[in-house]
């Protein structure tokens, strides 16, 4: 059976937003293709994950719990997809265009000889033809690519696509995970959670409140979690501030860092230089507060102001605890 | 023990890049080229193993790339690299991702390693997809995104970096390792490593050689095709005001009027 299959990006079955949009997707070109929609379980927790899984309307789940999923790393979910696609025969496998799953489809294309589109924002069929939009360079230029080979492996980047529900009641299969030699070979020891998450990643929210060289230092970062709370959205970081060892480099923004695409990013205390550009210049919405008006991230915002950060913020958050109260 | 440390040569940080309009592929005309920066922690990883481990390792850098690549293999070098292969043929012009990764793994069929390091990804294209293709094509695990690399007796353990914090893992040797920013701080490069640099050995390895078959590099043998692209229009520049007091409040109006509040 030919198909269009998604693999379910999860945390112990805590299903990540990318896959839904992933699924909404998916059910959209299968639709134009004549196809089927494919979710495919990788990993525990599959009773968490079923209900948020159905509402998005996949045809059929393909669901392997095995434990060498958490004790091993890469190379089982690869060997079982592998297996998976020698029987199957889909048309198209998707992925979230996060690190873990990279390395998934990576291997699984060397394996296979066929190519990989990565870093995919919008995903369309011409005359036939699945093409891939990247954004590329940190979104300086917009590419259109396709695959030369089949099955076609494509990695989505996270809030590429907006989530329609459309509540099926998919056949649930459970398969056997399939484990090489190979696979074996490097194994998870532990996981170490050093800081909870109380917010969203950075390359997945809807809003990134970043903080530059003007915050001054790591103290004035708490105030920018404030307002990322308020708003439900991630703090993000320039390099200068991460380099200054201000916040951690998991949410450093830039040609060197993540590159976002949130709905709104605010850009406090940062000049724009073009490293921090190339990182979220493709963001719907971009605010800037700085005290130098001549900062060149005044010239790509869509609203800014010009004045000491230490004042405007504080009146923000102020502002906005006052109109949700209200 | 052999160190194999992957390299790329890609624009410099701070240079606009573009595409070539003939072959849709990096235009590097009048950009200046560096050693892609997440390598550099690669190599000061790599360096910091042969020390810790009284300095009788070999560190090689291998590269794949056009003649002019060899200013970042020189600065590889110079930093303490004790030599390096070029991997250079006309026809490798255009590789993707993977068939990048399938070159790079012939060449280390030519190369000896125990372990291979690589950045977790290059400042241009950013797929980050070679480390792991590099490892599948040689039949060798692959720990990525390690924030912290320990080498045992036919062992590495990393510290592979999630949004939370860490997975502890361990490969048996030879493994393909790739790390993130932050795990060290690359040294510059000193005026005797500069000079040093001048004297290491530089091994030229075209296709033939490494055996690969060159209908899967190239342009024609990549994959994947860029059919189209075009800059993006840029950003109309919007509403600035100067905060007279009331910064915070105009910038709420703001947010509330896109809905944000």
């Amino acid at each position: 059976m030919a198909g269009v299959w998604v693999l379910v990006d999860h945390e112990a079955g805590n299903v990540r937003k990318v896959s839904v949009e992933m699924l909404t997707r998916a059910r959209q070109l299968a639709r134009e293709l004549g196809q089927m929609v494919s979710a495919v379980f990788l990993g525990s927790g599959y009773e968490r994950a079923r209900e948020r899984i159905a509402r998005f309307g996949p045809d059929r789940v393909l669901i392997s719990e095995d434990p060498v999923f958490e004790e091993t790393v890469t190379v089982a979910q690869v060997d079982t997809l592998e297996a998976l696609l020698k029987e199957e025969g889909p048309e198209v496998v998707m992925g979230s265009s996060v690190p873990f799953t990279k390395d998934v489809l990576s291997r699984l294309a060397a394996r296979l000889g066929v190519g990989v589109l990565a870093d995919v924002v919008d995903l369309n069929l011409e005359d036939g033809r699945l093409v891939g939009t990247i954004s590329a360079f940190g979104g300086a230029t917009t590419v259109r690519a396709a695959l030369k080979s089949s099955p076609q492996l494509i990695l989505v980047k996270p809030n590429s696509f907006v989530p329609e529900e459309a509540p099926s009641s998919p056949e649930e299969r459970r398969v056997s995970a399939t484990v090489s030699e190979l696979g074996r070979r490097a194994r998870v020891l532990g996981r170490v959670v050093q800081r909870a998450q109380e917010r969203p990643a950075v390359e997945e929210a809807a809003v990134v409140v970043s903080g530059g060289r003007g915050l001054g230092g790591p103290e004035a970062f708490r105030m920018l979690e404030e307002l990322a709370d308020l708003l439900g959205g991630a703090v993000g970081a320039s390099r200068a501030a991460v380099d200054a060892g201000w916040y951690p480099h998991t949410h450093q923004v830039g040609q060197t860092g993540k590159i976002v695409s949130p709905q709104l990013y605010m850009a406090i205390g940062i000049s724009g230089a073009i490293q921090h550009r190339a990182g979220m210049q493709t963001s719907k919405t971009i605010v800037a507060v700085n005290k130098d008006p001549e900062a060149p991230i005044f010239s790509i915002c869509d609203f800014g102001v010009v004045g000491d950060l230490f004042k405007v913020i504080p009146g923000l958050i102020e502002e906005i605890k006052r109109r949700k109260g209200a | 023990m052999e160190i194999v440390v992957l390299a790329k040569r890609v624009p410099d940080t701070a240079a606009e890049k573009r595409l070539d309009p003939e072959d849709k592929t990096l235009d590097r005309e009048g950009v200046e080229s560096i050693l892609n920066p997440m390598d550099e922690y690669a190599l000061e990883e790599a360096l910091r193993i042969k020390e810790s481990r009284g300095g009788g390792d070999t560190v090689t850098v291998l590269l794949m790339g056009p003649d002019s690549a060899v200013g970042a293999i020189r600065k590889a070098l110079s930093m303490g690299a004790d030599r390096a292969v070029h991997v250079r043929d006309a026809s490798i012009h255009g590789s993707d991702a993977m068939a990048t990764a399938y070159v790079l793994a012939q060449a280390l069929r030519k190369v000896p390693a125990d372990i291979i390091l690589a950045g977790a990804e290059s400042t241009d294209s950013r797929t980050s997809l070679v480390p792991a293709a590099v490892a599948e094509f040689l039949g060798l695990p692959s720990l990525t995104y390690a924030k912290k690399v320990e080498v045992g007796e036919g062992v590495v353990r990393v510290h592979r970096e999630t949004e939370v914090g860490y997975e502890e893992c361990e490969a048996a040797l030879p493994a393909v390792v790739s790390v993130v920013k932050g795990i060290n701080e690359p040294r510059y490069p000193s005026f005797k490593g500069i000079m040093a640099a001048k004297s290491k050995p530089v091994e030229a390895l075209d296709l033939a050689s490494i055996g690969a078959d060159a209908s899967r590099v190239g342009l024609a043998g990549s994959r994947t095709e860029v059919l189209s692209f075009q800059p993006r229009p840029p950003r109309q520049k919007g509403e600035v005001v100067k905060d007279e007091g009331d910064g915070g409040v105009k910038l709420a109006d703001f947010l509330q009027q896109r809905k944000f509040i």
